[in-house]
């Protein structure tokens, strides 16, 4: 049943059998038709389903994002494409202010089941404008439920729940994840709600989510070179956290590093580290630590970018210090 | 709106349907003179946006729309919502935060929603309310059903980069949304001229590409009619259409505004061609309303808005123990 493919086209394929299966999904965005997708996700789709229900939309991304609210409203199942999260902060009220909001303000009435993906993070030099890493941001609204599919099979499998998901469904796609190939099981369901074990250790907790998951895995078969077994958690899903694995793995290792692409202070590594304090204070060995970006505007030449994003040597660091070693 | 729209093109002005016109114009002024009333008393708190002195743009939008249209309004709804046939009670009751308010009493004044009738609030971003309808609107495109969305919104809102994607959105999709521009002149106490370079509205929305036109929004006939002919449009399949009503707000932006911006004189201008004194006049001097048809619908509307109070007065608050209901479906 498993076969090898890029998280581009698992993501692509995601869509197109969402499409098959249910006449009210349909996507737009700028560029997702003739054009094929920024990033390639949704191309020959349009040819396969007609401009109607693969929809170009102009470079308006409060209009079309609002207009897949009013669409998901209206008995549509809309998958609204942002090119890159940068551009969604044009849209932030309509997520923010209508998207979330809608139905706990109208006492239970108006609800929103629209899906909205977000390409995000950063790795290719392109600079301050196009590499940020703004998930925290949207996990911290009430109202969304926030996924980072890190492996190719969630990238397949979070869409189908996502579109049955009643209310607002960001999906984050790691812009250095589309060209990644594993294996894809497209008959095995995924949940949105736990995040997962990707590899078992009982030293350190690595917890981390979205592109920053190879990097992590990768700094895992370092430590475990040193003597040192890591256990990685992949959040997959940002809002609402899965608090119960973070301190299952936390009470079982004693000691955690949080690794997350976005900026430092007020990070989702924050709201992790806090809720570790809160619920597993005492089962600490060591304080836990943080593997961030950097709190710069992420440069463009390719060694300060490298040296802004979260790495494997500082992330074997990190986990060394912690170790006390 | 409690009357299935009829599909005609133009009002037909029986005596009935006249006085019919004034009720709902009465309903909505005498809403919000108790409610600005009971605001002072401290019943009603928070934001209160009053629409006197524009009430015949709502009621005459709506008469043009039928049960399965839908409606998106801002801020100052109030009256949208009274003549779209929301009752009187459960709207009073969400001004007071209770819990048998529309919205549970969550939303309050600026956030009236009633799914059943395809109200859509209740939208205090200024611009916000205009890529929902779109996106309503695109919804009945696609799944080939025969319906407008109705779009207000103030001339505030012409100022937000949301006001020119939807028009483009909308006239590019060829999508069936009927946008009501309430110009008052005011966007809170910024004047028009001090606003937008083009202060003709109108001929902003028309370089979309879209039908639009300059009404008057202080005659309900007028109102109607052109709402009337705009529907018909868009049902024929037409796209997308543009009102601009001129209108003018008698009462302060919100309970907390000095009007400073704005003399006396201006608004007692105003106040003598009123949309109720204007529509009282003319009924009189045709012959189509007497003393005790006017004096029989104050009755009426007293006796809608006592009921209304005493509801509100006596509903509950919601519990503390269900505030986390709604954030979503599953949580």
């Amino acid at each position: 049943m498993t076969k090898d493919v890029t998280y581009r086209e698992a993501m692509g394929r995601a869509i197109r059998d969402a499409m098959k299966a249910d006449d009210r999904v349909f996507i737009m965005g700028e560029d997702v038709a003739r054009y094929g997708g920024t990033y390639a996700v949704t191309k020959g789709l349009a040819d396969e389903f007609g401009e109607d229900r693969v929809r170009d939309t102009p470079l308006s991304e409060s209009g079309f994002t609002g207009a897949g609210i009013g669409a998901a409203i209206g008995g549509m199942r809309p998958i609204v494409e942002i090119m890159t999260v940068n551009f969604s902060l044009l849209a932030l009220d309509q997520i923010l202010n209508t998207a979330a909001t809608f139905r706990h303000m109208s006492g239970g009435q108006v609800g929103v089941p629209l899906v909205i993906r977000i390409a995000t993070g950063a790795g290719r030099q392109l600079a301050a404008q196009h590499s940020h890493s703004l998930e925290n941001w949207f996990a911290h609204i009430p109202g969304l439920r926030v996924l980072a599919p890190a492996t190719v099979q969630d990238a397949y499998a979070m869409l189908a729940p996502a579109l049955e998901d009643p209310d607002p469904v960001i999906i984050f796609e790691h812009v250095m994840l589309y060209g990644r190939t594993e294996p894809l099981d497209v008959s095995a369901p995924a949940d949105l709600h736990f995040a997962a074990v990707r590899r078992t250790g009982t030293d350190i907790s690595l917890i981390t989510y979205g592109g920053s998951l190879p990097k992590t895995l990768e700094a895992a078969e370092a430590l475990a070179g040193e003597g040192i077994d890591a256990e990685v958690l992949d959040l997959r899903v940002l809002r609402p956290l899965d608090n119960v694995a973070i301190l299952e793995t936390v009470s079982k290792t004693r000691r955690a590093v949080v690794v997350d692409e976005g900026w430092l202070t007020g990070s989702l590594a924050a709201e992790v580290s806090a809720r570790i304090m809160e619920g597993a204070f005492w089962e600490l060995d060591a304080p836990v630590g943080r593997v961030c970006s950097a709190e710069i505007p992420i440069p463009y030449p390719k060694h300060l970018e490298e040296a802004a994003l979260p790495q494997v040597d500082r992330i074997v660091a990190a986990a060394k210090a912690a170790m006390g070693r | 709106m409690t009357t299935k729209a009829t599909d005609d093109i133009r009002p037909h002005l029986t005596h009935e349907h006249c006085l019919h016109l004034m009720k709902q114009m009465i309903r909505i002024r005498r809403f919000e003179e108790k409610c600005a009333e009971l605001y002072t008393q401290e019943k009603i708190r928070g934001f209160l946006h009053l629409y006197i002195g524009e009430e015949a743009v709502a009621t005459g939008v709506m008469e043009a729309l039928g049960d399965e249209d839908a409606v998106v309004a801002t801020y100052r709804e109030h009256g949208h919502a009274l003549v779209r046939g929301v009752p009187a009670q459960g709207i009073m009751a969400e001004m007071f935060g209770k819990v048998d308010g529309v919205s549970r009493g969550r939303g309050g004044s600026m956030h009236l929603f009633d799914a059943e009738r395809r109200f859509y609030g209740g939208n205090a971003i200024v611009g916000g309310g205009l890529p929902l309808a779109v996106g309503l609107a695109l919804a009945d495109k696609m799944q080939g059903r025969d319906r407008v969305t109705v779009c207000f919104f103030g001339e505030g809102a012409v100022a937000e980069g949301e006001f020119h994607e939807s028009l483009n959105l909308a006239a590019l999709w060829k999508l069936p949304v009927l946008f009501v521009c309430e110009n008052n002149g005011y966007a809170m106490g910024t004047a028009l001229d001090r606003s937008e370079s083009e202060t003709d509205i109108h001929a902003k929305a028309a370089s979309y590409k879209l039908p639009a036109e300059v009404v008057d929004g202080m005659n309900v006939v007028d109102v109607e009619a052109a709402a009337r002919r705009a529907v018909h449009a868009i049902r024929a399949g037409e796209g997308p259409y543009f009102l601009e009503c001129r209108t003018y707000r008698f009462r302060a932006h919100s309970m907390f505004d000095p009007q400073l911006y704005r003399t006396k004189d201006e608004v007692a201008a105003w106040e003598e061609k009123g949309p109720v004194i204007r529509f009282r006049d003319w009924m009189m001097a045709a012959g189509m309303a007497h003393d005790a048809d006017l004096a029989r619908i104050e009755e009426e509307v007293a006796s809608e808005i006592a009921a209304a109070v005493t509801f509100a007065e006596a509903s509950d608050w919601e519990s503390v123990d269900t505030m986390l209901e709604d954030v979503g479906a599953m949580a």
